[in-house]
């Protein structure tokens, strides 16, 4: 390997790796405030990419039907707990939030597409309707079981990939697809060519982990999600609803799962499936981190990117395996270095 | 005076063994009660219980409202407040942030600005302190903060529970002058200790809670002259 090859292959791992820590930054914040490891993530950010297509293709995105099939099924749990609970003025809100604010997106996303909308209003229409899906899956799968220990949380979240890969299938479809480039610029940095692409995954992933800095250190909203992953207990005495924290929480990391589908899209070709292997490695940099770090977890993936990166040009066939058995040590490192949580103790 | 918040038959159960048996209590507006009684006795189970943490039966009536469908957020937005006996502080970030996350429940905000300094005159140690993380504080001082976050959310009733543990005499003695000094802020307050000299000296009303039942109650002043508390709690003269 030359020095030329080597950088090469760094700047492409820098730029899969800021890739993958929009989606770890977002699994942290999802843990840390609602327990839950969210394995679908990455399934979220393959279903960004199809519907981004689908509104490139001037088609109406298989998202639609998904929204409104999981609205329904959210707003009918929401309407029958409340009303086992004899809570029926807090119907119509419910009704609201759960049903109707997805469908105006939707809405939103049907006229606006009769005007052949140029790109970037297509990116962020794609955006709005990725949105609502983990937030409604919530409702309906993790909000029963809220109390449940993390282990129960995460084989349940297993599942809900499993069955969301199953819906992008039924939705989407089997065939692949990539979007039109986001950029054809390109610039040489100190004699090495870099696209305009991999800038572009690098400002994105900048901007957004930035602002969701901003949203944490400046807004009351954001600091009880703080605090809500600090201290439940502490955050609930202060009116903070965990239910309504969780809520915020994967609308945020819908958002960065979604901004990194779209990245993606233009340089992979991206199947109904394809969004395990990058929820899964964004949550082996999530561990890195110790899911409970921001910046531990954006370092951890940067270092999944640039290992997968170098793994690929030593043998493609073994880039995984190559990724995954690294992991070993450093969970053996995280488990002997660090200390046991609040909540391991009390389990 | 107005009822505040009243118990009527409260009965709280872990699983087959009842910690608090049927025990009803009254606070009215502006007045100072306090529960005492030994370790053990289902003082924090009964707070726990009155703020919604637990599940109880019987009747919990706030300011007019029956509180059996509400939950603690509810209950919280609707001024009762509690200060837990391990404080709940969120350890990692800012004395400031904590204070500011005590406004949550709060509709109006504009007066944010407002609590925040009267907390800080209340307590300068904490203005002293505000950019440091929470967890770094002495035990006094993260009484004062959680005593100043709940303060911070408007409470028309604050409960505390055992807001004295663990800490000097000198900042106890802090702690009780403060709590006394809400009265003239027109907020009422619960008060559970084991320091029973000190509640019942702070305190309008007490109630003597043990093994889960209240046993006895009455006019403050008059329970510190009781011979019988006096050889129980209040070290024997």
């Amino acid at each position: 390997m030359t020095a030329d090859i080597a950088a090469i292959l760094a700047i492409d791992g820098i730029a899969t790796g800021a890739v993958y820590a929009l989606v770890a930054i977002g699994t942290v914040l999802i843990f840390t405030v609602t327990r839950v490891i969210f394995i679908p993530f990455g399934d979220i950010a393959a279903f960004t990419a199809l519907t981004l297509a689908a509104l490139d293709a001037r088609q109406l995105p298989g998202t639609v039907g998904l929204v409104v099939v999981l609205a329904c099924m959210a707003s009918a749990m929401e309407v029958v707990s409340l009303a086992r609970a004899g809570e029926l003025r807090a119907v119509p809100k419910a009704v609201l939030g759960y049903l109707v604010l997805p469908l105006i997106v939707v809405g939103i996303v049907w006229l606006t597409m009769r005007f052949n909308p140029p790109m970037p209003v297509r990116i962020v229409l794609a955006l709005l309707l990725i949105m609502p899906i983990s937030p409604l899956l919530d409702r309906i799968v993790f909000r029963p079981i809220a109390d449940a220990s993390v282990l129960l949380l995460l084989t349940v979240s297993v599942a809900l990939h499993f069955a969301l890969v199953g819906l992008g299938l039924l939705f989407f479809g089997p065939e692949g697809v990539r979007t039109e480039p986001l950029t054809s610029m390109a610039m040489e940095i100190a004699g090495v060519h870099v696209s305009g692409q991999t800038i572009l995954i690098l400002a994105a992933a900048l901007v957004f982990s930035g602002l969701l800095f901003l949203f944490f250190d400046f807004t009351l909203v954001g600091k009880a999600l703080r605090a809500t992953a600090l201290n439940r207990t502490g955050a609930r005495l202060m009116g903070i609803r965990p239910a309504r924290a969780g809520t915020i929480a994967y609308l945020l990391g819908s958002l960065m799962a979604g901004v990194s589908g779209i990245l993606i899209a233009p340089v992979n070709t991206i199947f109904y499936d394809s969004g395990f292997l990058l929820g899964l490695k964004a949550f082996v940099g999530a561990i890195v981190g110790g899911m409970a770090s921001y910046p531990g977890a954006a370092l951890g993936a940067f270092g999944v990117g640039i290992i997968e990166s170098f793994a690929s040009f030593e043998s493609s066939t073994l880039k995984d395996v190559i990724v995954f058995s690294l992991l070993i040590p450093v969970l053996l490192w995280r488990s002997l270095a660090s200390q046991h949580s609040e909540e391991e103790v009390e389990e | 005076m107005t009822q505040m918040f009243s118990i009527e038959n409260v009965s709280v159960a872990y699983g087959k063994v009842e910690a608090v048996r049927n025990v009803s209590l009254s606070v009215e507006q502006g007045q100072i009660v306090t529960v005492i009684g030994p370790n053990g006795a289902g003082k924090t189970t009964l707070l726990m219980a009155a703020i919604g943490l637990l599940k109880s039966t019987g009747r919990m009536i706030f300011q007019g409202a029956d509180l059996a469908r509400i939950d603690v957020e509810g209950r919280v937005e609707r001024g009762l407040c509690l200060v837990p006996e391990k404080r709940e502080l969120f350890a990692d970030m800012s004395v400031a942030d904590n204070l500011l996350l005590g406004t949550y429940s709060l509709r109006d905000r504009s007066t944010t600005r407002k609590s925040l300094d009267d907390v800080f005159d209340r307590f300068p140690r904490l203005k002293e302190r505000s950019k440091q993380a929470a967890g770094t504080l002495s035990g006094g001082e993260r009484q004062m903060l959680a005593l100043g976050r709940a303060l911070m959310a408007k409470p028309k009733l604050l409960v505390l529970d055992e807001p004295s543990l663990g800490l000097a005499p000198l900042i106890v003695r802090e702690i009780f002058r403060t709590i006394a000094s809400l009265r003239s802020l027109g907020v009422s307050v619960l008060l559970v200790e084991q320091n029973a000299r000190a509640a019942l000296e702070t305190a309008d009303y007490g109630y003597v809670l043990e093994t889960g039942e209240i046993i006895q109650s009455g006019p403050a002043d008059t329970l510190i002259h009781d011979p019988k508390l006096i050889a129980a709690y209040l070290g024997g003269h």
